[in-house]
């Protein structure tokens, strides 16, 4: 993703700084309030702790730890444990997510596809479902009680157990999948139909194949595209909170500190420890950061632009 | 898609027999119908479940109706419970989200336009550090906003909520682009020429070549708005102030206790996400626009 290109706009500023100030101002006030001050109060508290003096009587004392919270932070089993399996959430939902926003968007917009407007609509209706609502209905096909898909799978013999251990994290992606599959195909979409049809005729005139026009022309224009749908996806991994929650009743593969941001939670509200709680949610917005620009890097390596 | 009625050099090597065509076009119906099987289930099963009583809906087949449906009394039991509470919820969610979107599409559109049309110092540094905030998880940010609102005794109130929903990073990008392609430099330089000022011009002649964008702001605001949840959670304790997820949870919480809060849950996850939905689907075209933009343009 790079900043958009500018149009030259030449010799406006001086004159009409004030303009500016109006129509920028009151968006990057409320900005700085609500998007950098919190990130800088937890910056600054993750470095402090509450102490409370003598018998706990009276206000707790605040006092500078440095960086002792993230070492706290690293040396607590359950929040490095939590890490490593957003870790591996991710690894598991961003390949499936791509994958099947691409394979659809590709469908849909092979030509022999009928009533694609239909489909287009219907993949994309979960987005519209709130996350929390989406683990609710899925939580109910995830216990044999309520389940059709399970009954109907253990009539022939299979048994499964979409929340066990070993499963809970595909039945959590699963989740996000539903959710957000229909919303990255839409943006592969547009991406798709801003091609220009010169160039699908010429390949066709050429005699390329749809395999051919896939893997030639419609990948290579996509590819901006696909890495923005994957740095978003990326991104929303590391938000995991309120499905892992919802879910938490119906299953013991769910601990209470699952993800990252669980831990933060509970570190926050339960322990009432506010700073430590400030390290973790630094140590997330660290990972995102990383996981984005590491994978943007990646990428743009010239020698990654095979296509 | 591009049909060509005079094709000299397709004799050279046809593309496709017509019998693999057809073999092509039926793997393609059936990937996609499997697929919408995939994507209409969760839907289907609440909407079906939504009309049973907490006994059939462990008893009976999940995907067809019961012998004895009681949709109507399963939602004037969810309009009644704790006296209304679940209107109260939705009414909630409708104004978070609309006022939060309402606002953040005004205020990120005209940051947006001013980026896209003025040079000033340290534009590109602002514009990055707005796309930084387009990175930054949503959860990252809510847990110090709650200590730092309750330092000035804000939270538990509905601004808690309302005032950082009004704040879109991905708004001022999606504006930014689309007013650089979609209003010229010459219609704002002739709107100068005849005495507009700056603000007029975005308000009256440049909002409304960038009306498109806007809505899909609006749009995109509203949904992450009413699926939020973390950020209620942590800020609102009064449950009149609830948005409709925080309710269904609450309520959710309380299946152990009464079975009865089963078809309470289920009868409102269905209403509230028909409605989102319904919504959605009347409101396309406006999404597929501003995809457009962002999907091309960025």
């Amino acid at each position: 993703m790079t900043a958009a290109p500018v149009a030259r706009r030449r010799g406006r500023a001086q004159r009409h700084g004030g303009a500016a100030v109006t129509l920028i101002g009151p968006f990057v006030l409320f900005f700085a309030v609500f998007f950098i001050a919190p990130i800088g109060y937890a910056l600054v508290d993750s470095l402090f702790t509450r102490r409370s003096s003598g018998l706990g009587l009276g206000r707790p004392e605040r006092v500078f730890v440095a960086l002792d919270n993230y070492v706290q932070a690293f040396s607590t089993p359950v929040f490095v444990e939590s890490l490593g399996r957003l870790l591996l959430f991710s690894v598991i939902l961003v390949p499936m997510m791509v994958l099947t926003a691409l394979g659809l968007a590709l469908l849909l917009e092979s030509g022999r596809a009928r009533f694609p407007k239909v489909f287009r609509v219907v993949f994309f209706m979960p987005y519209g479902v709130p996350g929390v609502i989406a683990a609710l209905l899925w939580g109910f096909l995830y216990i044999p009680a309520t389940s059709p898909v399970l009954q109907g799978l253990r009539s022939i013999g299979i048994d499964l157990a979409p929340l066990g251990s070993d499963t809970v994290l595909f039945a959590i992606a699963n989740i996000a999948l539903w959710g957000f599959a229909g919303y990255n195909m839409l943006i592969l979409i547009a991406a798709l139909q801003a091609v220009p049809s010169e160039l699908y005729e010429a390949a066709s005139i050429d005699g390329a194949g749809q395999w051919q026009t896939i893997w030639r022309i419609k990948l290579p224009l996509l590819r901006p595209t696909i890495i923005l749908v994957t740095v978003f996806t990326i991104i929303g991994t590391l938000q995991l909170f309120v499905e892992p929650l919802i879910l938490r009743p119906l299953t013991t593969a769910i601990n209470s500190d699952f993800t990252p941001n669980l831990a933060a939670y509970n570190q926050a509200f339960s322990y009432g420890n506010a700073s430590l709680a400030a390290a973790m949610a630094v140590i997330v917005a660290a990972m995102a950061f990383l996981a984005s620009f590491g994978f943007l890097s990646l990428v743009n390596r010239k020698g990654n632009r095979a296509w | 898609m591009v049909t060509t009625t005079q094709a000299p050099h397709q004799s050279r090597r046809p593309a496709s027999t017509p019998r693999s065509t057809w073999l092509g076009s039926t793997a393609v119906m059936a990937v996609l119908v499997l697929s919408a099987v995939y994507f209409l289930l969760p839907m289907v099963w609440v909407l079906i479940s939504a009309t049973k009583s907490p006994g059939d809906l462990f008893s009976t087949f999940g995907l067809w109706f019961s012998d004895s449906p009681q949709l109507g009394a399963n939602l004037s039991r969810l309009l009644g419970q704790d006296g209304g509470a679940f209107l109260r919820w939705l009414g909630n969610s409708l104004v978070y989200s609309g006022i939060g979107a309402l606002v953040a599409m005004v205020m990120s559109g005209a940051c947006g336009y001013a980026l896209a049309i003025y040079r000033f110092r340290g534009k590109e540094l602002l514009f990055a550090a707005i796309l930084g905030g387009v990175l930054m998880p949503a959860t990252v940010i809510a847990l110090p906003l709650y200590f730092l609102l309750n330092t000035v005794g804000l939270t538990g109130t509905y601004w808690s909520v309302l005032l950082p929903s009004m704040v879109s990073p991905f708004g001022v990008y999606l504006g930014r682009i689309y007013a650089t392609s979609a209003v010229p430099d010459e219609v704002v330089e002739a709107a100068r020429l005849d005495g507009a000022g700056e603000v007029r011009i975005f308000l009256t002649i440049a909002s409304r070549m960038m009306t498109p964008a806007l809505v899909t702001i609006f749009l995109f605001q509203f949904v992450a708005i009413w699926n939020n949840y973390l950020l209620p959670l942590v800020m609102l304790n009064d449950t009149r102030t609830f948005p409709v997820t925080l309710g269904l949870t609450l309520w959710n919480s309380q299946i152990q206790r009464d079975p009865n809060f089963y078809t309470l849950v289920v009868t409102g996850s269905a209403v509230s996400a028909l409605f989102l939905v319904a919504v959605m689907i009347s409101l396309q075209r406006f999404w597929r626009a501003g995809l457009t933009a962002g999907a091309t343009k960025g």
